[in-house]
């Protein structure tokens, strides 16, 4: 079954502003999937509707089957959200923050406070449970928001930049905790802007631009598109009008630096010898993007 | 088992009550010493010279319309700065995202107004105590009156709370509308003693009902009929609960 099922979702705002253009997309239960898109795309705008916080102007969302229109309360049991921006009380404590969340499920009081503890122990914020919000680091306001977010333990748990501004190392901490919450079963969606994140996280991806979905394909698809590398060449060379060579091309940027693509599986050593045959000398070279970014930016632009 | 939107009431009560609490200085104390300085100056300094109404000192004359005085704006501040604020700081959003029924969250802050109103109105009943003994004619009444004044600010406040858009938009209606209506809703002369053009356009402000009928509680004179009081409280509480359902569902303030 899809845990969510998105079609010909349209949000027009009261500013007129068309953010989404008609987006299809199925999220498979026990995937982990990643919504990648440049600023303002649309992502937040979809969470949104999904959430109940955006109303859409048109389309269906169905959450594991449940249509919100027909019983959004349904459909809101089996949600978890995790804003991209802090949405707490700064005035109200840890624990207090993440038993309330329970409590608006339903839940009663002993079971919720089982489960706070269960999730603030796990996100390294137990000890901080008496603290007010107000004085938490930007790192432990994000954890909170995860593990308030999971207390009503949802099926599907969406996560809008849950990374941003949170250093390598916790951030890789993050990154074990969400991969096991998976591995259990549980459906993630997540946005971010570090590829390396997704690359790392989801088996499936969908690149959303300008309130278009440009792109849906599983990780591996995405990552087999790029079948050419491109490198930055810094040259001395009094021309660089190059003669063409198979399955390479250059694109002179200025005198003396050179954007060039090549297929995978070229030797770079054939590059050097043609240039070297036109007097031109390569004296270092870089990486211009990596990976997901590379097939990210092309598509984007 | 317990109903789901009872837990979900009772939370979002517990988080209202803890706030009032939390931050008593500004909640509760205020409205103390204000009503002592008006017992003080009014009722001391003043009342004193004048003359009692209807067999009342003064001074146990305007008690009961004080005590209202501050039930009415402490419900109604309560409720459209909590919500207000929720909304300021977004964590509205908790409750919208989980499957909270509206009508939850409508009585969630309205208790939270309830609660605040009537605890000031207990505090500065006692401190009235310093100053005269208050009779108690019919604890129903007062009770009634009480509660249902109290329930219908909130109600007030909250819808006020959903159109704020800025901290000014909390104090305008409470300036402009409430305080006035308040005092010109006989807490300090009973209507019947005013000129017959006066007292045709004062039964037109609602409040004066809910002070006379309060003070009904209290003294058991009254210069209207209870029952109209009660009614009115009665149509007012279904009509802005209403309305605060309206709002939420359309999501007005809330929702983009
Ligand atoms: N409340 C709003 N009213 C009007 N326009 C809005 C509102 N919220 C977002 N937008 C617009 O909708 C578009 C999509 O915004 P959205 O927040 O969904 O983007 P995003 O993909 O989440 O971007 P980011 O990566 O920066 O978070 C943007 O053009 C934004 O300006
Ligand atoms: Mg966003």
């Amino acid at each position: 079954m899809d845990a969510l099922s998105i079609k010909a979702l349209k949000k027009r705002y009261g500013s007129g502003l068309e953010a989404l253009k008609g987006i299809t997309l199925d999220v498979k239960e026990g995937e982990f999937f990643g919504l990648l898109g440049p600023n303002g795309a649309g992502k937040t705008t979809t969470i949104g509707i999904i959430t109940s916080l955006v109303t859409k102007t048109e389309g269906t969302i169905r959450v594991f089957g449940i249509d919100i229109d027909e019983d959004f309360s349904a459909a809101k049991r089996l949600i978890g959200v995790v804003p991209q921006e802090f949405n707490f009380s700064i005035f109200e404590k840890v624990e207090d923050i993440v038993c309330q969340q329970a409590g608006y499920y339903g839940i009663g009081r002993d079971q919720a406070q089982a489960s706070c503890e269960k999730y603030l122990r796990q996100l390294g914020l137990w000890e901080k449970r008496r603290t007010t919000a107000r004085e938490l680091s930007g790192g432990m306001k994000r954890r909170l928001m995860i593990a308030r977010g999971l207390v009503h333990e949802p099926e599907l748990l969406i996560l809008d930049e849950p990374t941003a501004g949170v250093d390598v190392e916790l951030r890789r901490g993050m990154w074990d905790f969400l991969e096991k919450l998976n591995q259990k079963g549980r459906t993630i969606i997540l946005t971010t802007h570090y590829l390396e994140e997704a690359e790392q996280l989801c088996s499936r991806i969908a690149i959303i631009a300008d309130g278009r979905i440009i792109e849906n394909s599983t990780k591996r698809e995405l990552l087999k598109k790029l079948d050419r590398e491109t490198f930055v060449f810094d040259v001395k060379a009094n021309n660089l009008q190059i003669a063409p060579l198979e399955q390479v091309s250059f694109t002179p940027l200025d005198d003396t630096t050179l954007e060039v693509t090549i297929t995978k599986g070229r030797s770079l050593n054939l590059v050097f010898e043609h240039l070297g045959r036109q007097g031109i000398e390569v004296d270092s070279l870089r990486n211009k993007t990596n990976r997901l970014e590379e097939i990210f930016m092309g598509m984007v632009e | 088992m317990i109903p789901e939107s009872l837990i979900c009431l009772y939370t979002i009560s517990r988080r209202e009550t803890t706030r009032i609490f939390r931050i008593w200085v500004q909640t509760l104390v205020p409205p103390v010493i204000t009503m002592t300085l008006y017992f003080i100056v009014f009722g001391s300094f003043i009342g004193s010279q004048l003359s009692g109404i209807k067999g009342f000192e003064y001074m146990a004359f305007i008690a009961p319309g004080l005590i209202m005085m501050s039930i009415i704006t402490n419900s109604y501040t309560n409720t459209v700065s909590s919500f207000f604020s929720t909304k300021f700081q977004k964590n509205i959003e908790e409750m919208l995202v989980s499957p909270t029924p509206n009508w939850v969250i409508v009585l969630g802050f309205v208790s939270g107004g309830v609660i605040r109103g009537l605890s000031v109105g207990l505090l500065v009943s006692l401190v009235s105590l310093i100053f005269i003994r208050l009779p108690l004619h019919s604890f129903v009444y007062t009770a009634l009156f009480a509660f249902l004044t109290s329930f219908v600010f909130s109600l007030a406040g909250m819808i006020n709370g959903i159109f704020a858009q800025k901290f000014d938009d909390i104090s305008i209606i409470p300036t402009f509308v409430i305080t006035p209506l308040t005092y010109l809703g006989g807490v300090f002369y009973s209507i019947s003693l005013l000129p017959d053009f006066w007292q045709m356009i004062s039964k037109a402000n609602p409040i004066i009902y809910m002070i006379d009928g309060f003070r009904f509680g209290f003294l058991g004179i009254a210069d209207m009929r209870v029952t109209t009081g009660l009614g009115m409280l009665l149509i007012f509480a279904v009509v802005l609960f209403s309305i605060n359902l309206y709002l939420l569902k359309k999501g007005t303030g809330i929702r983009t």
